[in-house]
């Protein structure tokens, strides 16, 4: 936890993510390019191999990273943070139940998983009373529903409710 | 004036008349004219909201357009973004707050003016711009488009990938982020445009034996994660809290308005050309805004005051970002080359509706094109008589709470990643780019030359290999004939801009001893 007295301006420096990320990216191009040297990079009798473009832009993924990480690990003066804890917790109250979201639309189907993910935003992040909450996240599925399945035939997944009610 | 005949033609088509089944009651309703007005009031709101906005609300919603016509599916979306377009302003004007990138700008004047009591000013100036902007915009798109079509049609792979290669580099040399990163974004994109199953050979490359990416990444989903969940993320950095001025909009204020505006009819015209030339280069309607701003606040005599509360400190960034942002189809028409985020995500729609984007458009699909160019011109008078009357309506929206909004935002990302390709792997990899894109642009990697390159890395590559093959393996054939070496030498200019700019600066630094 970060220091009470002082927590509105501690975070992770922006230099730290910055050069993190162009690790990533730098990481990346490298992956680029081993598939492309996989694919082949040179020429065959039809013309270039499949691997032969991907090699070059793999190249230039490498030299853009390396540059940007050299820009910033020469950039010693600024102290700029990335963002507050406060903040990247706020973020975090977002990202994290978005990605058991996604997951349980695997098993629950997106209705209903959509009505849990919206009535916890309502009830736990922001504060809405149980009767509004529960309008919401049984009106917006069931609307998407009819709009979805019924007017353009477009078939979402779906999960053990839908197929006890026969869907 | 054989495009004036396929202009009516376009308009014929726009106001046709369908017989549809509604309710077991067979009518003719002007089926294109009332998607057109759907598309209008998706798209404000779209504009309105924070997270979703016209890049996104698009590619969510084209997979509904599978079905169509290709021409009712173009105008229902199209209209979506110029509805977005509209929608940005209100949200700048009332509450501050920014709804899309390019209404950054109409803040600084605009919320000053709903301060003072002169909201309804404001919209009207805005809204009355934002027209001009895109009817000017039209008119180009008219009368250039079918003459740069019938120019490319000439156009080999070299000049193919040479006009690519011209767009990409505009991209480094004029946007405002550092230029490496936003190369390393464009070649992220590129890169992700590559795996899969290679067009050209049929050989799968960069898949590292997993099956779920045969199939490539559809740029889709990169759109609606980078610019739909990453936005949510960034908002809730942020924690917005709406603070709205009230707009009273009435006939009276709107008429007033446009007296003044007609003042400014420098100012337009000026503004209107520095928008449609960002959106034809694709520098995009958020820098043309920026751009048309500093300018006339240098120039006005009463440019002191901008910030303060100026009328024409509305006009400006609003005229140039709606020129921008509707001149970006033109090339996306004329050469397969968008302008903007959202041009490319409608040429995407071109690709799947089986249309192949580029100068043959005009040659194999007159009725789309000029329909398309048709509805463009109605769906932004619609637009205009919409915002002017419904802003009240319109900003209520905004006093939903972000509590209830953000989940159904996420839900709609959710279903539109799925419906792309009915893939579950596709809603893990929105929210892998979402994450993604909260980071990058936290860190200033712009987003628009990634989804450009993911869009046209397939059909970059190939122009590029095709060249390759017919001078086999020489890179001369980039600069063989005049053609090809005048479009790939401006594409260098474009790259090595800011370097040329700041040398020619530091030139007339020193001249100004000798030429005075």
């Amino acid at each position: 936890m970060s220091g009470d007295r002082n927590s509105a301006a501690k975070g992770p420096s922006q230099r730290s993510v910055e050069i993190g990320l162009a690790l990533l990216i730098l990481v990346f191009g490298l992956i680029i390019i081993g598939g492309a040297l996989k694919a082949g990079i040179g020429w065959s009798f039809d013309g270039p191999k499949a691997g032969f473009f991907p090699f070059y832009v793999g190249l230039l993924v490498i030299a853009a990273a390396l540059i940007t990480l050299f820009n910033e690990w020469s950039n010693k003066e600024t102290k700029k943070i990335f963002a507050e804890w406060d903040q990247l917790k706020q973020v975090l109250s977002v990202a994290a139940p978005t990605l058991v979201y996604v997951i349980a639309i695997a098993f629950l189907g997106i209705y209903v998983s959509s009505a849990i993910l919206i009535a916890y935003f309502m009830t736990v992040i922001s504060s809405f009373s149980v009767v509004r909450t529960a309008l919401v996240a049984i009106l917006v599925p069931l609307i998407t529903f009819f709009v979805f399945e019924k007017w353009f035939l477009v078939a979402l997944p779906k999960g053990p409710l839908e197929t006890f009610l026969g869907y | 004036m054989e495009e004036i005949g396929n202009l009516f033609h376009g308009f014929a088509t726009v106001l046709a008349f369908r017989d549809m089944n509604i309710f077991g009651v067979t009518m003719a309703i002007p089926f294109n004219v009332i998607l057109m007005v759907i598309g209008i009031v998706l798209g404000i709101i779209i504009g309105i909201l924070p997270g979703l906005g016209g890049a996104n609300g698009v590619a969510i919603l084209l997979p509904l357009t599978f079905s169509m016509q290709p021409t009712s599916a173009i105008i229902l979306l199209s209209c979506i973004y110029w509805g977005a377009l509209f929608g940005g302003a209100i949200t700048s004007i009332l509450f501050n707050i920014p709804g899309e990138p390019w209404s950054v700008a109409t803040t600084f004047d605009g919320y000053p003016m709903a301060q003072q009591g002169r909201a309804g000013e404001a919209l009207t100036a805005a809204f009355t711009s934002s027209f001009v902007g895109a009817l000017f915009a039209i008119i180009l798109i008219t009368l250039l488009a079918p003459l740069v079509a019938g120019f490319a049609l000439r156009f080999g792979a070299a000049e193919k990938f040479a006009v690519y290669f011209l767009a990409f580099c505009s991209f480094v040399g004029l946007s405002k982020e550092p230029p490496f990163k936003t190369l390393a974004a464009m070649m992220i994109g590129f890169a992700l445009a590559t795996i899969g199953t290679d067009q050209i050979t049929g050989q799968l490359r960069l898949t590292f034996g997993f099956t779920e990416l045969i199939a490539g990444f559809d740029f889709l989903i990169a759109v609606i994660g980078l610019f739909g969940i990453g936005e949510i993320l960034l908002t809730m950095e942020e924690g917005l809290s709406f603070k709205g001025r009230d707009a009273k909009m009435n006939m009276k204020v709107v008429v007033q308005t446009w007296g003044k505006l007609v003042k400014y009819w420098w100012l337009s015209l000026r503004s209107c050309i520095i928008g449609c030339w960002m959106g034809i280069t694709p520098a995009g309607a958020t820098p043309a805004s920026f751009m048309s701003y500093g300018i006339a606040k240098r120039i006005s005599k009463n440019g002191k005051n901008f910030g303060n509360g100026e009328i024409e400190g509305v006009v400006a960034p609003e005229t140039a970002a709606h020129a921008a942002g509707t001149s970006a189809l033109l090339p996306m028409l004329a050469l397969g080359v968008p302008g903007s985020p959202t041009a490319a995500v409608l040429l995407g729609g071109l690709l799947i509706w089986n249309l192949q984007p580029g100068p043959m458009l005009f040659v194999e699909n007159k009725e789309f094109v000029w329909g398309l160019i048709a509805s463009m011109y109605l769906g932004n008078v619609v637009g205009l008589i919409i915002v002017l009357t419904c802003v009240p309506l319109l900003a209520s929206i905004l006093r939903i709470p972000f509590g209830i909004i953000a989940p159904v935002i996420l839900v709609f990302c959710a279903i539109g990643a799925y419906t792309v390709h009915n893939n579950f792997f596709d809603v893990i990899m929105m929210y892998v780019f979402g994450i993604l894109g909260y980071v990058l642009k936290k860190c200033q990697y712009p987003m628009a030359p990634l989804v450009l390159a993911m869009v046209l890395g397939d059909r970059a590559e190939e122009a590029f290999r095709q060249a390759l093959i017919t001078s086999e393996g020489s890179f001369g054939v980039f600069f063989e004939n005049g053609l090809v070496s005048t479009i790939m030498t401006l594409g260098l200019i474009a790259l090595f801009w800011s370097v040329i700019s700041a040398g020619i600066s530091r030139i007339r630094g020193s001249a100004p001893a000798t030429a005075a």
